[in-house]
């Protein structure tokens, strides 16, 4: 029982119920950060085929940016409703869902990447002998890094906000938490909850930046 | 549920949710719930708007506080709409006004963004053929400036519309009406088929708002930049990247 149910006064951040209930924080936080990992994850392994395929046959690239530009904007509780007569409420709901914005936001850096890659560089891999797929392995999907990264961290940052939503069917990491404070009336679970949302999301961010900075070392000004 | 909502029968009892003329009508019929969801989605992105628009465009034309208008877009997807809507649920009680500040809240990083890019990225060059043709600074803007950024602007505003319509759905968690009431009733009660139908208006009204607005978009840009229309796609979409 939260003690702030029976306080006339109810604190934003009751510290003394905190410092009592930090292993439900860090199991939240922990639920959050692998539906996160997994989705971006999944979203990457299909992205990237995806997109290296609207990038090569080029009458595939408009339609899948039309398509997943409309399929993005179809709100994620919705998403997740229409799935949960198929895959019920579980985490299987929760990441077909997820995966499938991940790969909408990376499926359009991945092509953008390709496509930014210099004529010139094409040319001189060509005369160079390499054969289409080194070529991709080896000089485009490299030069396209960055872009690819930059999109890694835009489904990272939006994945960890999708995931509160996904306390709804009964999942959530740090979304449960939040419906719990809104349930319980009770401040402390919907405030801290919501702070490491934020924090979890920039924190995120600034790794995979660093990340990035040593993975593409010739593209520091990104 | 699991296998047996597989079968044609769920879909059936979803077409038969569809199908009743209860659902049409009255206070919880799906008119009303549609109205409201758009009502509370346009008062959230006009408020927005108010705010954002101006700031946006400030920033933009005096090339000041770049950072802070690009990163606030960054910021602003990582406060989750759930949360914030639940605390402006906490902070002010009951009705609608809550989820109108949460979702103005959440519909104004895009538009600053989107609006500062759109004026900083107008060209000097026409800027100082406008001075030298004699525009004040103001006529300049709004007649040279804005015209040229409308684009982007429009595409901040479309951007943030549907993330509102999108998260108006949430608002029935916190009892406000909407569309997204079927859903959560839905959910709550184990009610799929009406769950199931509601996740398809909520659907079809955020493609539908996302289809119409691109639409206003495209009429609204100037004869002059349609005739420039190769750069003018190449800056839309790095609007989106943005």
């Amino acid at each position: 029982m939260p003690v702030g149910k029976f306080l006339s006064y109810d604190p934003w951040v009751n510290w003394a119920w905190l410092s009592t209930h930090v292993p439900l924080f860090e199991s939240a936080l922990q639920q959050h950060l692998s539906l996160t990992v997994f989705a971006v994850l999944g979203g990457l392994v299909i992205s990237l085929p995806l997109g290296v395929a609207a990038h090569r046959w080029g009458a595939f690239r408009n339609p899948v940016l039309a398509v997943s530009g409309i399929f993005y904007s179809i709100p994620s509780i919705a998403l997740f409703s229409l799935l949960i007569p198929y895959t019920g409420l579980t985490a299987l709901t929760a990441e077909v869902g997820l995966i499938g914005y991940t790969v909408l936001i990376l499926v359009r850096n991945v092509i953008v990447g390709l496509e930014a890659v210099p004529p010139e560089v094409i040319d001189a891999a060509n005369g160079m002998g390499y054969r289409p797929l080194a070529r991709l392995l080896r000089i485009e999907l490299p030069l396209a890094l960055p872009a690819i990264f930059a999109g890694i961290r835009i489904a990272t940052v939006t994945t960890i906000g999708l995931v509160t939503i996904t306390a709804v069917i009964g999942l959530g990491g740090l979304g449960q938490l939040i419906l719990r404070g809104l349930i319980e009336n009770f401040h402390t679970p919907l405030v801290v909850a919501t702070v490491l949302s934020v924090a979890l999301a920039l924190v995120a961010d600034l790794s995979l930046a660093g990340l990035q900075r040593l993975a593409v070392p010739w593209a520091r000004n990104t | 549920m699991g296998a047996k909502h597989l079968a044609v029968g769920f879909l059936v009892s979803v077409w038969r949710w569809f199908a009743d003329p209860a659902n049409w009508s009255g206070s919880e019929g799906i008119p009303q719930r549609l109205m409201e969801h758009v009502q509370l989605s346009a008062e959230s992105v006009a408020v927005g708007a108010v705010i954002a628009l101006p700031i946006g465009i400030a920033l933009g034309h005096y090339g000041r506080f770049g950072n802070l208008a690009i990163n606030i877009s960054n910021v602003g997807r990582a406060i989750p709409s759930f949360g914030l809507l639940v605390i402006a649920f906490q902070v002010f009680g009951l009705g609608d006004l809550p989820i109108v500040i949460a979702l103005a809240a959440l519909a104004i990083p895009p538009m600053v963004t989107n609006s500062y890019v759109g004026l900083s990225e107008v060209d000097p060059d026409i800027k100082d053929a406008a001075r030298g043709m004699g525009y004040r600074e103001l006529t300049q803007l709004f007649r040279v400036e804005l015209p040229l950024a409308v684009p982007l602007v429009m595409a901040g505003i479309r951007t943030s519309a549907v993330q509102v319509v999108a998260t108006a759905t949430l608002a029935a968690i916190i009892a406000g009406g909407g569309l997204g009431r079927f859903v959560i009733d839905g959910i709550a009660q184990q009610n799929y088929p009406m769950m199931f139908a509601g996740a398809l208006l909520v659907a079809l009204l955020a493609i539908a708002t996302e289809l119409s607005l691109s639409g206003v978009e495209r009429l609204m840009v100037p004869r002059g930049l349609r005739l420039l229309r190769a750069p003018v796609q190449s800056r839309t979409t790095t609007s989106k990247a943005a």
